[in-house]
């Protein structure tokens, strides 16, 4: 019992990233009808949003403590970072700590920004193409940007942790009445998991209960009868973009603690959240959610020792299947809605 | 001859002309002069254009005619691989049996891949494809390790069998006797040419492939491919079942991955699971669409390209760009030289990004298109008045 537990908690956090990734897919998908193959980039991109900002405010200064010396015997050199001098060391070094979140701010804007240009400069003159020139070009333009990121911040990882408040881990099992230490879960997983919820909560009550909402679904229906009516759809849809742009940023932001950033991350999640919005069926928003968190939670079971020992490699390979069978038995997806995407 | 037409028995007899002369083409510059570093004509090169000219050739089969888009080829390609090199170590160097078992696996493993996903279309088949590959790599890397050898990939070992390895004969891979490293060097004046054994048995498989393609373009099976493209559901409400037309299709180029990727093992005995990752089988979509898909020379063009810039642009570091531009004042030369170097060296993925999105935005058709706008340009130049009269060939998707 506590094992399947377990391995449920263990496959929300990944779930959540997935169900982040593939919202913004089905969000691009369903408002402009592209397929957008640089998502993953922009998952990358609000990473190293997060990677930048620390080394901003990690900047410091360099001063020479003449009283001690380092190993070689030479005076040593103390690296102040400006905040601390501005703000006190303990307020700085907290500021410094809590980047990560902090990112947040920072992120949304420059995915936004980032959004509109891509949208205004690449993809709108894409909407009539067919979708194998969208997924080719948008394919290109994920390589250049990855190539970008790599220039400026090398080929490994860079480790970004989480503030030191939530370094530890949750007993879980013990509010349950296992016993201590059966169900523990890290504190940050725990806020990804809520972060998501949040994020996902905002994007759909936004679409719901919002004007703006209404006519931007108004448009997924029928795109051509909203522009009959005198409203600027386009301009409407730029702006979904932007959003989608924004959650996938904001998904790869607080994604930084759990798996230290490196420029080919986005690759890595593109192709399973691809797998995961055509499972979820292309163009419902639900359908992405649900399948995201399902394909996460399935994905840590398969991971299990005693699954293993039955189906050995099960683990590598479980995403695949799923949606292989599902794409098989149900074409439209979990919820696909009728007549989009069909063949 | 040969069932062609005259005008494709040309176009055949050009294609084996430049691909047996490909030693001299490609070695344009004398040995040691300034420009010797844009020489392509060694071995390892030409045998990987050859080959992924053949890769290239076979996805034209299925993308080019029949319009669907394969985002999984690369498993072929890597089952190709092992194929050969389990030859290798059951049998003996020679690499005849390892084609030919290549080519009957991925066969097998295209029947059966293609046979589920050609049930969908458009971006479903491209996502069903890249699922299956994506498990053939993984599985490749974990579970199967007892084939495939895992992470270290696939190598022969003296203590495998080799049950028909005589006493004489060579412990590298030959084609009876003849050994596939061995260079014939030739120098005239300045020049050095370089014919490969390797690079040879290549080529005439590339030619008897592309003469193959040659006929199922010209076939009335071609035909009920172009038809598939072109409109599904006209010929539904014709009466005919598209789907045997295009499994066939992926199965013939699956096959041809297969061999492809049986030939890098036959120039070089390894095997490893990254030939079956999904970078590499967007590699192939990416040439046979810059050279122009549907078109019967783009692919191997496409090929020759990417891999011909890949290699050149790889080698240019920044000392190279420095006596290049070496005419320039300093600090103009350091600006010059940081932008270029930004594309080169280490940056060659960034020049195969943006070369990708340029292509694709502007060029749609690829270099064969390119060429044919060229040529209408020059044509309607010579008549004098813009007479529009010749319509604008529809590019290939």
């Amino acid at each position: 019992m506590d094992a399947i537990l377990l391995q449920i908690l263990n496959g929300l956090d990944k779930g959540s990233a997935y169900a982040l990734i593939a919202l913004g897919l089905t969000l691009i998908f369903g408002t402009l009808g592209v397929v957008n193959f640089a998502h993953g980039a922009l998952f990358m991109i609000g990473a190293f949003c997060a990677v930048t900002l620390q080394r901003l405010l990690s900047l410091s200064y360099v001063t020479i403590d003449e009283t001690r010396t380092d190993f070689l015997g030479n005076p040593l050199k103390v690296r102040t970072p400006y905040l601390e001098s501005w703000f006190g060391p303990e307020v700085g070094q907290a500021i410094i700590d809590w980047s990560v979140p902090l990112a947040i701010i920072f992120a949304i804007p420059v995915m936004v920004g980032l959004g509109f240009l891509m949208e205004r400069g690449l993809i709108r003159h894409f909407y009539k193409r067919p979708h194998a020139d969208q997924i080719l070009v948008t394919f290109g333009l994920a390589i250049v940007l990855q190539e970008i990121v790599k220039y400026f911040f090398g080929a490994n990882p860079i480790p970004t942790p989480a503030p030191e408040a939530f370094s530890g881990s949750f007993d879980f099992g013990v509010l349950l009445g296992f016993e201590p230490n059966a169900i523990i879960y890290p504190y940050w997983r725990m806020i990804y998991f809520l972060f998501a919820l949040i994020i996902i909560g905002a994007v759909f009550a936004f679409l719901r209960f919002t004007t703006f909402g209404m006519v931007v679904r108004a448009g997924m229906a029928d795109r051509e009868t909203v522009g009959l009516l005198g409203i600027d759809i386009d301009k409407r849809f730029t702006i979904m973009f932007g959003i989608a742009a924004a959650v996938a940023g904001l998904a790869g932001v607080m994604y930084t603690p759990i798996n230290s950033p490196n420029y080919h991350m986005g690759m890595d999640f593109l192709v399973l959240s691809f797998v995961v919005v055509v499972v979820g069926g292309m163009g419902s928003l639900p359908g992405a959610v649900l399948a995201g968190f399902l394909l996460g939670i399935l994905e840590s079971f398969a991971s299990m020792n005693e699954v293993k020992s039955i189906f050995p490699g099960i683990d590598q390979i479980i995403i695949y299947l799923v949606a292989i069978v599902i794409l098989l038995t149900r074409p439209r997806g979990l919820m696909g809605r009728k007549g989009v995407m069909e063949e | 001859m040969l069932g062609l037409n005259k005008r494709d028995t040309r176009f055949l007899l050009i294609v084996i002309a430049l691909t047996m002369l490909t030693p001299f083409i490609l070695q344009p510059f004398p040995e040691g002069s300034a420009l010797a570093q844009f020489n392509a004509g060694y071995p390892d090169l030409m045998q990987r254009i050859a080959i992924f000219g053949i890769f290239a050739i076979g996805f034209n089969i299925l993308f080019g005619l029949t319009g669907y888009l394969s985002f999984g080829h690369a498993a072929f390609l890597g089952v190709g691989s092992y194929a050969v090199v389990w030859m290798y170590k059951l049998l003996d160097y020679n690499v005849l049996p390892g084609l030919a078992l290549a080519i009957v696996t991925s066969g097998l493993f295209a029947l059966a891949i293609g046979y589920l996903s050609l049930r969908r279309s458009g971006i479903y088949f491209s996502i069903l494809t890249l699922a299956f590959a994506q498990m053939s790599f993984n599985l490749a890397y974990s579970v199967l390790t007892p084939i495939t050898n895992g992470e270290t990939g696939l190598q022969v070992y003296t203590s495998d069998p080799q049950i028909l390895l005589g006493e004489n004969e060579p412990n590298i891979p030959h084609l009876f006797g003849l050994v596939m490293s061995d260079s014939y060097k030739l120098n005239l004046g300045g020049w050095v040419f370089t014919f490969n054994i390797g690079y040879y048995f290549t080529a005439v498989i590339a030619i008897l492939v592309f003469y193959l393609s040659l006929r199922i373009f010209r076939s009335p099976f071609g035909l009920m491919l172009r038809a598939v493209k072109s409109n599904q559901t006209r010929l539904n409400y014709t009466g005919v079942n598209p789907r045997p037309y295009t499994l066939a299709a992926f199965v013939i180029s699956g096959m041809y991955a297969g061999l492809a990727g049986g030939l890098l093992a036959a120039m070089d005995p390894l095997a490893g699971a990254e030939r079956m990752q999904w970078t590499e089988s967007g590699a192939v979509v990416i040439m046979t669409i810059l050279g122009g898909a549907g078109t019967l020379m783009g692919p191997v063009l496409g090929a020759g390209f990417i891999k011909y810039l890949e290699k050149i642009f790889s080698k240019i570091n920044e000392n190279v760009l420095d006596g290049w531009f070496s005419f320039l004042p300093d600090p103009l030369r350091e600006v010059v030289v940081w932008i270029f170097s930004r594309f080169t060296g280490e940056g060659w993925a960034l020049t195969l990004g943006l070369m990708f999105m340029l292509v694709v935005i502007f060029l749609p058709g690829g270099l064969m298109e390119g060429g044919e706008r060229i040529r209408n340009l020059i044509r309607r130049r010579k008549n004098g008045s813009g007479d529009d009269a010749s319509p604008g060939r529809t590019p290939a998707e």
